[in-house]
């Protein structure tokens, strides 16, 4: 019985773990990219901290 | 009983890959001297293009790059070096979403990271500047 028990949980086991692998080679990670993205584009634009778009409102040129 | 340890080594090196697989995916590699060297060819470039922004010529496009939507916002004389202004920016932004792509050790993220820019530029630009919605309309923030 405890030995069926042990196949049964190590079976379940190895699949989970291969789709724990094949989920880290499809999976992107939005949130993470997004986080980079914010950092990035923040020190490009040289946004502080705190600071937002509708802080940073400026008068569009005269065209 | 050996069954019951055996399970519990089990269900232990299961929650460790869980949580190595957690901790991987928390950030993304961005410390790279490439990319720190396209940021800063960047961020020398936005004294050009802010301007351009804040006069409507030069927008934000839905695929995460700047092109000149309204060349008659720029005298004539200027409109060469504008133009070259806004084709430096693109090639430095598919420099840096191919290098995220890489520095993480995944090349094939490199569309998935533009599209995750292309929305964050606009999420962060000033009012008054313009950009292209999902559809491509240009949209004044």
């Amino acid at each position: 019985m405890q030995n069926k028990l042990l196949a049964l949980f190590t079976a379940l086991g190895g699949a989970a773990a291969l789709v724990a692998c094949v989920t880290i080679n499809i999976y992107f990670p939005a949130a993470a990219a997004e986080k980079a993205a914010d950092r990035i584009i923040d020190e490009v634009w040289q946004i502080k901290k705190g600071e937002d778009a509708v802080k940073g409102d400026r008068p569009a040129a005269p065209n | 009983m050996k069954a019951m340890t055996e399970l519990r080594v089990l269900m232990f090196a299961l929650a460790l890959a869980a949580a190595g697989q957690a901790l991987a995916q928390a950030n993304l590699e961005i410390n790279t001297p490439a990319i720190a060297s396209l940021q800063a060819s960047m961020q020398q470039r936005h004294g050009q293009l802010a301007g351009l922004y804040a006069s409507g010529a030069v927008g934000l496009t839905r695929d995460g790059n700047v092109v000149l939507r309204d060349a008659n916002a720029v005298p004539l004389a200027q409109r060469q070096q504008v133009n070259s202004v806004v084709a430096a920016e693109n090639q430095d932004r598919a420099a840096l979403y191919r290098e995220i792509a890489r520095a993480n050790g995944k090349p094939e993220w490199e569309n998935d990271i533009r599209a995750t820019f292309a929305q964050r530029w606009i999420e962060k630009a000033q009012a008054g500047w313009y950009y292209q919605n999902t559809s491509g309309a240009w949209v004044r923030k």
